[in-house]
C-alpha cells in the first residue's frame, strides 16, 4: 500500500519556503508570484493501513503546535487541494521528487524512524509540493525547472504525481563485457575514449591497445574503467606531473615532472636546509601534507575543488565537495580527527541577467545559493567549525563556478602513518554503493559543455553527512585501537582508485559482489567505479576483523570484507567466482605513457595605467568596500558553524559588533593546550590576467600576511596550492600555469614557508552554441587558491583587526609602490592596464618576523592585511569594525616609484594594492618600543584614532577622503546582505 | 565537593559531545560519552549517573525535524527509565540539538491535556545562523541558572525558534516560572514582545531562550554554554584586552551553569 503524507505549516504560522520561493521567483523575472508549500513523504508498506499512515503522519512527520499533515493515497483530492493561505486563487501544483537512484536520506531517517513507532520494513521517499498562483500553465515547468528542480538529480512533476508504488531496482543479470580495441584504428580510438567517457588521450589509448594485442585478447570494460580511472587527470595529475616544455620570453626549460621539480622540490630543500629543525612529517604523499603541532600531535591539511558537480548540481557538488575533502583528512595516515574547514568559492556576478545566460548555465545567483547551503549542511552537521574562506566574483566563471573545500585535522605522531599489509583484508565502511557518481573522476577531467547535464547527471552525488559523521566516530576508535595497516578515502574513481592506490605494490583481489548495494541492478562494474559518498576503505589484518566489525556494528556503520591485499602484484576483479578483470598493478601505476606538452608564456606589453583625477576619492573607496569580491560575506559566514568543538579564538567576523573582516582564522584544536592553528589564505585571479607569476607571489605574500596579522609566527606557515585552470592542451594556458607554479617554488623557499599538499583541477571551461550555432568558450581566469596553515604559541596573544581605542598610534608596514594593475580602483573604475603587484619576499620576511615580535610583546592593540583596496579599505575596515574614528596622512607612509602626475600618486597612497603591507594600531605607550622592534623595517606613523565616528584620510594635509564609519560600514554590508 | 557522574549521550549526529564532555569535566564532574545504542540495549545503565546531557549536534541528520528521530527513539525506548531518572532527583540538561531532543521526549512538561504546548521550529528567517546572543536570566527553580542574571553565549541553530500553541500557553509558560532564559538586546531588558533580529535571533515568542521543566531539575536551551568556557571564546575578547586587567586564559561564563550542576550535588 502506497500512502502520501504531506506536512503543511499550520494556518497560522507563515510557509517559510514559500515566501522565500516568491523572493527568488522576483529575482528570475516573476512578478506577483504567490506560493504555499509542503514537504511530502511517499510511504509504502505491505500491511500498512490508513490508521497506520495517520499515527506515522501525527506521531513523527508533523509537529504538533507549527505543522498540520494530510494523509491519504497518492493524488487524492485532499491532497492536491491548495491549502487554505492562498485563499481559494487559482493556484497550480509542481511536485518534485528525487530521481530514481539519487540519494535520499531524509527518507533513510524516516524509515528508520516509523520502524521505530513498530512499522517495520516500510519504504518511504520524500517530495516537495508547491501551490503557485500568478503563474501560467504554459510557464510552470520553465518556473520549476529555473526555481525548483534541478534536472541532474531530480524529477519535476506538474500537477498529480501519478504513481501508485515506489519504483525499486531491478535485478542485475550478469554478462561480461569485452570492448574491442585490438582492431581499431586512431579516430575509433579516439571517439570510443569519449563516447565510452574514458576521457583518455590518443597516445593513452594507443598504449593500453598495444598492451591487449600482446596479450592476445581484448579488455574486458571494468579493466578499461579502471585503467581511465587510474591515469585520469584527476585521479593521477598527468598534465602537471608530466613532461612539460616551457619557454617564455628569457628562459627555455623542460621538466620531466613539473610539480616535483618547482613546487616539491621547494619544500625538499627547506626541508634539507632546516635539518634537525625540520617541522614537516608527510609531504605531497598523503591524502593530506602532515606538518609537526607539539609535543604529541601533527597537524594536517588538504584542499579540494569540486567545480564540475557544483556547476551541474551546486547544492551536491559543493556538499559532498566538503564531504570528500573530510574523507581526506580521515584518510590521512592512519586516519586523523577533523578539527576545522574552509571554503573559498568563484563565482559570476549574482546578478547576471538570467537572460544572458547562454544555454545549460544555472543562474549565478542560484549557484551562489546552493553552493553556500552545500558546504553549510555537509559541514554543520559533521560538527566541523568552518572558519575561513573567501568569495571572488568573475562573469567568466558564469558555466564554471569553483568551489574550494579545505579541512585540517589532528593526528598523533605514531599514527601519522599507514602501510597495508600483505593478506590484509580490504574492509569497505560506511555508505553503500550506489549509481551515484559514475564517472566523477573522468568527468572532472573533461571540459563542461552545454550538454554536460544529460551525459554526465550520473557524475553528481548527493551527500549524506551524518553516515560520514558516524564513520568518523568509528574510525578514530579503531585507529586509537590499532585494528587497521591503512586507511584511504573513497573518493573520485571509487573503490577502483582506493583500492587501487592502496595495493599498489602489493597486489589486490576484490569480489565486487560482496560490497553491499543501495538497491539491486548495479553492474559488476558499476560497484566498481561508484563514487557513492561517505565511504572509507581500510586494510585490516584477520586477526582484528572480528573486533572491528563489532565496533561499527555497535554503532550502526556497515563495515563488509570485499577482498584482499595479496601480494600478487596483480589487480583481480572476481563477481560471484567469476574473473572479471585482471590487470598488472605495474600498468596501471607505471604504464602510463609520457606525453611531452608544450607550455609557452609570453608577458603582455604593460601600459601604464593613469587614476581618476579627483580631489576627493570618498566615492572611489565606497565603490570598493561594496564591489562584490571586498564586500561583507556575513551572510555566508553567518550560516556556517564557526564555534562548533569549542576551540574558536579568533572568528571569521570580528570587531565591536563582531562584523568585520577578520584577516585569518585562530582555533585551538585541544581544548587542554594554549597552542593554537591559524588558517588564512590567499587569492586573487585579477592579478592573473597580468602576470600569473606575481598572481601566485602576490597570492602566497597574502596568505602567509593574514595568517601572521592574527599572531602566527611566520617561520611556522605551511602553505598549500590548488591550480584551477583551463584547457591545458594549450600551451598558452599551460605556460601561464608553469609560470605561476615557479612563483611557488621561488616564493616558498624566499619566505621559508613549504608547501605541503595540492591538487590542481584542470579544463575548467565550458562550451555552448551561441544563437548562430558558432561554439563559444569561457574560459575561467586563471586562479591560484593558496591556503596557508600557521601556529601560534599562545592564543593569548592573538590579534585581530578591529581598532580598540581612541588616541592609538596607527602605523603601516611596508612600501607602497605604484602598482594599480588588476587593483580594485582599475575595478570600480573600468580602467585597463597598470603595473601588477610584485612581491620582495626578504623584505617582507624581515617585517613579518619584526611584527610578530610585537605581537609577541603585546604591543599591537589591532593588525590587519592589507590587501584589496589598499591602504584606504585597510584603515576603513579597522575603523567601522572597532566603531572608532581614525586619521591618517598618506603622504607618511613609504611610498616608491615613478608617478606621471600627482593624482596618480595620491590613488596609488590610497589605492594600491601593494604586498607584504600591514596596518598596526598600537597604544602611545607602547609606541617606543614598537618602533625599536620594527626599525629594521620600512613603516611610518601616519595617523591617529579619535573620537570621532568617521575615516578622514589625508595626502599632505589635504583631505582626500572623509566619510562617516556608518555609511563606510553600509557600503560594505549592503551589496550581499541577502 | 562531590564528583556527580554525567552520561553525554552521543547519537549518530550527535557532534558536540566531546566539547560538552570536557565543560563537565572542568565543572568537576566525571563525564562519560555513551551512544545512545547501549542506553537503548540497557536502560539500567542509567542509573549509574547522575546527570544526563544531551549535546548539540544534528541528531540522525535532523532528518524530518531536529531532533525528532532521537527524540522518539528515547520517548519509545526509555520513557520509564528517564522518568525514574528525574524523579530521582537527578539533572537533566539538553543543549541546542539536545533540546530539541527533549522537546520530543516529554521530560520538558510540555504537554498538558490538549497536546503540547510548544515546540522549537524553523528560525523566522528560515535559515541556519551562527551568532552571539546576550540573554536574560531568570533562573527561579532552575539548578543550573542559580545566581545567573544576565549572560552572553553563542547560538547556532536552523530550528531554534520556540512557538507556543495559541492562547495562553506562553503566559502559562512564563507564570509557571519555565521560561528561564530569554533573549535581550544590548540596552533593553527582555519582556514578552519579540525583539527584532538580531537580539532575539531566531523570533521565538516571548523571546525565550531556555526552558525549564516544572521540578527545575531539567533544562533545555538554544544557547551552547559549552562554546564558552574560555574567555577567548567571547567574541570581542581582544577588546576586552585592550581595555587591561584581562586574563586570556581565564574562564567563560558558560562553565558557570556546569558548576551549579555539579555544586547541586554538594
Amino acid at each position: 500500500m502506497l500512502w502520501e503524507v504531506d506536512i503543511l505549516p499550520a494556518d497560522d504560522r507563515p510557509d517559510l519556503p514559500a515566501e522565500r520561493l516568491t523572493e527568488e521567483a522576483a529575482h528570475a523575472g516573476y512578478e506577483a508570484v504567490r506560493a504555499a508549500t509542503a514537504r511530502g513523504y511517499l510511504i509504502e508498506g505491505d500491511s500498512l493501513d490508513a490508521a497506520a499512515a495517520d499515527a506515522i503522519a501525527r506521531r513523527l512527520l508533523a509537529d504538533p503546535v507549527v505543522e498540520t499533515p494530510r494523509v491519504g493515497r497518492v493524488d487524492e483530492a485532499d491532497l492536491l487541494a491548495p491549502p487554505a493561505r492562498l485563499g481559494g486563487a487559482d493556484a497550480r501544483l509542481l511536485a518534485v521528487l528525487p530521481k530514481v537512484g539519487v540519494m535520499d536520506p531524509t527518507a533513510q531517517s524516516a524509515e528508520r524512524a516509523i520502524a521505530d513507532l513498530g512499522y517495520p520494513g516500510v519504504r518511504t521517499r520524500t517530495l516537495r509540493k508547491y501551490w503557485l498562483a500568478g503563474v501560467d500553465q504554459p510557464r510552470l515547468e520553465e518556473f520549476g525547472r529555473r526555481l525548483l528542480a534541478n534536472d541532474a538529480i531530480e524529477q519535476l512533476v506538474v500537477g498529480p504525481i501519478g504513481i501508485d508504488r515506489l519504483p525499486s531496482g531491478e535485478r542485475y543479470a550478469f554478462e561480461l563485457k569485452r570492448v574491442p580495441i585490438t582492431g581499431l584504428d586512431d579516430g575509433a580510438l579516439a571517439r570510443l575514449s569519449r563516447e565510452g567517457q574514458l576521457y583518455l588521450q590518443l597516445a593513452e589509448m594507443q598504449t593500453i591497445q598495444r598492451y591487449y594485442r600482446e596479450l592476445g585478447r581484448e579488455p574486458t570494460d571494468i579493466e578499461l574503467e579502471t585503467l581511465a580511472q587510474t591515469w585520469s587527470e584527476h585521479c593521477s595529475h598527468k598534465t602537471l606531473a608530466g613532461r612539460i616544455a616551457y619557454r617564455d620570453d628569457t628562459t627555455e626549460r623542460r621538466f620531466d615532472n613539473m610539480l616535483k621539480e618547482t613546487i616539491f622540490a621547494a619544500t625538499q630543500k627547506l626541508r634539507a636546509d632546516w635539518g634537525e629543525g625540520d617541522w614537516c612529517v608527510s609531504v605531497f604523499r598523503d591524502n593530506a601534507g602532515v606538518v609537526r603541532f607539539d609535543e604529541t600531535d601533527n597537524v594536517c591539511f588538504k584542499v579540494e575543488t569540486h567545480n564540475h558537480p557544483s556547476a551541474l548540481e551546486p547544492y551536491g557538488g559543493a556538499n559532498t565537495g566538503l564531504g570528500g575533502v573530510i574523507r581526506d583528512t580521515l584518510g590521512t595516515g592512519l586516519g586523523a580527527k577533523p578539527i576545522a574547514s574552509t571554503d573559498v568559492f568563484c563565482f559570476a556576478p549574482p546578478d547576471t541577467p538570467d537572460a544572458s545566460l547562454p544555454p545549460g548555465v544555472l543562474a549565478p545567483r542560484r549557484v551562489m545559493r546552493g553552493v553556500v547551503e552545500g558546504v553549510r549542511d555537509y559541514g554543520n552537521r559533521m560538527g566541523i567549525p568552518t572558519v575561513n574562506g573567501a568569495v571572488c566574483f568573475d562573469p567568466r566563471y558564469l558555466g564554471n563556478p569553483l568551489v574550494f573545500c579545505g579541512n585540517m585535522g589532528l593526528i598523533p605522531h605514531d599514527k601519522s602513518f599507514g602501510e597495508p599489509q600483505p593478506n590484509d583484508l580490504i574492509v569497505a565502511v560506511g555508505g553503500r554503493t550506489g549509481r551515484d557518481g559514475i564517472h566523477g573522476a573522468t568527468f572532472s577531467s573533461a571540459e563542461l559543455t552545454h550538454e554536460s547535464e544529460s551525459l554526465s547527471g550520473g557524475a553528481v552525488q548527493i551527500g549524506n553527512a551524518v553516515e560520514e559523521k558516524k564513520v568518523t566516530d568509528v574510525l578514530l576508535a579503531a585507529r586509537d585501537r590499532g585494528l587497521f595497516n591503512a586507511v584511504t578515502d573513497c573518493g573520485a574513481g571509487g573503490f577502483s582508485s582506493a583500492v587501487g592506490e592502496m595495493g599498489e605494490t602489493i597486489g589486490a583481489t576484490v569480489r565486487l559482489e560482496a560490497a553491499p548495494l543501495k538497491y539491486e541492478g548495479l553492474s559488476y562494474t558499476e560497484v566498481w567505479i561508484s563514487e557513492a559518498q561517505e565511504r572509507m576503505v581500510l586494510a585490516v589484518p584477520e586477526a582484528h576483523w572480528d573486533e572491528l566489525r563489532e565496533l561499527c556494528e555497535s554503532e550502526g556503520v556497515e563495515a563488509t570484507v570485499i577482498g584482499q591485499y595479496t601480494p600478487t602484484g596483480e589487480l583481480l576483479l572476481t563477481y560471484h567466482g567469476e574473473t572479471v578483470g585482471r590487470l598488472p598493478m605495474s600498468l596501471l601505476h607505471d604504464g602510463r605513457p609520457p606525453v611531452v606538452r608544450e607550455a609557452a608564456y609570453s608577458p603582455p606589453d604593460v601600459h601604464p595605467l593613469h587614476a581618476p583625477q579627483r580631489d576627493n576619492y570618498t566615492e572611489d573607496l565606497l565603490a570598493i568596500l561594496g564591489s562584490l569580491n571586498v564586500a561583507s560575506k556575513e551572510w555566508v559566514v553567518r550560516q556556517y558553524d564557526h564555534e562548533v568543538q569549542s576551540g574558536s579564538v579568533v572568528k571569521p567576523l570580528v570587531g565591536a559588533e563582531a562584523d568585520g573582516p577578520g584577516d585569518a582564522a585562530v582555533v585551538r584544536p585541544k581544548l587542554t593546550s594554549h597552542r593554537g592553528l591559524v588558517i588564512g589564505c590567499g587569492i586573487n585571479p585579477r592579478f592573473g590576467d597580468l602576470d600569473p607569476y606575481w598572481m601566485a607571489a602576490s597570492a602566497i605574500d597574502e596568505a602567509i600576511r593574514n595568517c601572521v596579522a592574527v599572531g602566527a609566527d611566520p617561520r611556522r606557515i605551511a602553505l598549500l596550492d590548488n591550480f584551477c585552470w583551463g584547457d591545458c592542451e594549450r600551451s598558452a594556458t599551460l605556460g601561464s600555469l608553469v609560470r605561476a607554479a615557479i612563483a611557488c617554488h621561488d616564493l616558498a623557499i624566499e619566505f621559508g614557508a613549504p608547501f605541503v599538499s595540492g591538487k590542481d583541477s584542470l579544463n575548467n571551461e565550458f562550451s555552448y552554441l551561441d544563437a548562430d550555432g558558432q561554439k563559444q568558450t569561457i574560459a575561467i581566469p586563471p586562479t591560484l587558491l593558496i591556503s596557508a596553515m600557521g601556529q601560534i604559541a599562545d592564543i593569548g596573544r592573538a590579534v585581530t583587526m578591529d581598532i580598540k581605542r581612541v588616541d592609538s598610534r596607527v602605523y603601516v608596514i611596508g612600501r607602497t609602490f605604484n602598482e594599480l594593475g588588476g587593483s580594485h580602483l582599475a575595478l570600480v573604475n573600468r580602467l585597463e592596464n597598470g603595473v601588477v603587484p610584485s612581491v620582495n619576499a626578504p623584505v617582507a620576511r624581515a617585517a613579518y618576523e619584526a611584527v610578530h615580535s610585537a605581537i609577541e610583546e603585546g604591543l599591537v592593540l589591532a593588525c590587519h592585511d592589507c590587501s584589496e583596496g589598499g591602504l584606504a579599505v585597510a584603515l576603513a575596515e579597522m575603523a567601522f569594525a572597532g566603531g572608532i574614528g581614525l586619521r591618517a596622512d598618506l603622504a607618511d607612509a613609504p611610498l616608491a616609484g615613478e608617478y606621471a602626475s600627482g593624482y596618480d600618486r595620491t590613488a596609488a597612497a590610497l589605492f594600491s594594492e601593494s604586498n607584504s603591507r600591514l596596518v598596526c594600531e598600537v597604544a602611545e605607550a607602547d609606541a617606543d618600543r614598537f618602533e625599536e622592534l620594527i626599525a629594521g623595517t620600512a613603516h611610518a606613523l601616519i595617523g591617529r584614532t579619535y573620537d570621532t565616528p568617521a575615516l578622514s584620510l589625508l595626502y599632505n594635509g589635504a583631505e582626500v577622503v572623509n566619510a562617516s564609519l556608518g555609511v563606510l560600514k553600509e557600503a560594505w554590508q549592503a551589496p550581499l546582505r541577502w | 565537593m562531590a564528583t556527580p557522574t554525567v552520561l553525554v549521550l552521543r547519537s549518530p549526529g550527535a557532534n558536540c559531545d566531546e566539547e560538552t564532555a570536557h565543560a563537565w569535566r572542568l565543572a568537576g564532574a566525571q563525564a562519560e560519552r555513551v551512544h545512545v545504542n547501549r542506553v537503548l540495549e540497557a536502560p539500567e545503565l542509567l542509573d549509574g549517573y547522575q546527570a544526563l546531557c544531551v549535546p548539540g549536534g544534528f541528531s540522525y541528520g535532523d532528518d524530518i525535524a531536529a531532533g525528532r528521530v532521537l527524540g522518539n527513539q528515547l520517548k519509545l525506548g526509555l520513557a520509564d527509565a528517564l522518568r525514574r531518572f528525574r524523579d530521582a532527583g537527578k539533572l537533566v540538561l539538553g543543549v541546542c540539538n539536545g533540546f530539541q531532543v527533549l522537546v520530543n521526549t516529554g521530560l520538558l512538561d510540555l504537554e498538558d491535556e490538549s497536546g503540547q504546548l510548544a515546540s522549537l521550529t524553523w528560525n523566522n528567517h528560515g535559515r541556519y545562523e551562527a551568532r552571539w546572543v546576550r540573554l536574560g536570566v531568570d533562573p527561579g527553580r532552575c539548578v543550573f541558572l542559580q545566581g545567573l542574571d544576565r549572560l552572553e553565549l553563542p547560538i547556532a541553530h536552523a530550528e531554534g525558534r520556540i512557538a507556543t500553541r495559541g492562547g495562553d500557553a506562553l503566559g502559562r509558560l512564563v507564570d509557571d516560572g519555565r521560561v528561564v532564559l530569554r533573549y535581550r538586546g544590548a540596552q533593553t531588558d527582555a519582556g514578552d514582545s519579540v525583539l527584532p533580529f538580531p537580539a532575539n535571533p531566531n523570533g521565538s515568542v516571548g523571546n525565550a531562550a531556555g526552558l525549564t521543566d516544572s521540578s527545575g531539575r531539567v533544562l533545555g536551551l538554544m544557547p551552547h554554554p559549552e562554546r564558552f568556557l574560555f574567555a577567548t571564546q567571547h567574541p570581542t575578547w581582544t577588546r576586552r584586552r585592550a581595555e587591561g586587567g584581562f586574563d586570556p586564559h581565564a574562564d567563560g561564563d558558560g562553565l558557570r551553569l556546569f558548576r551549579n550542576a555539579v555544586a547541586y550535588f554538594g
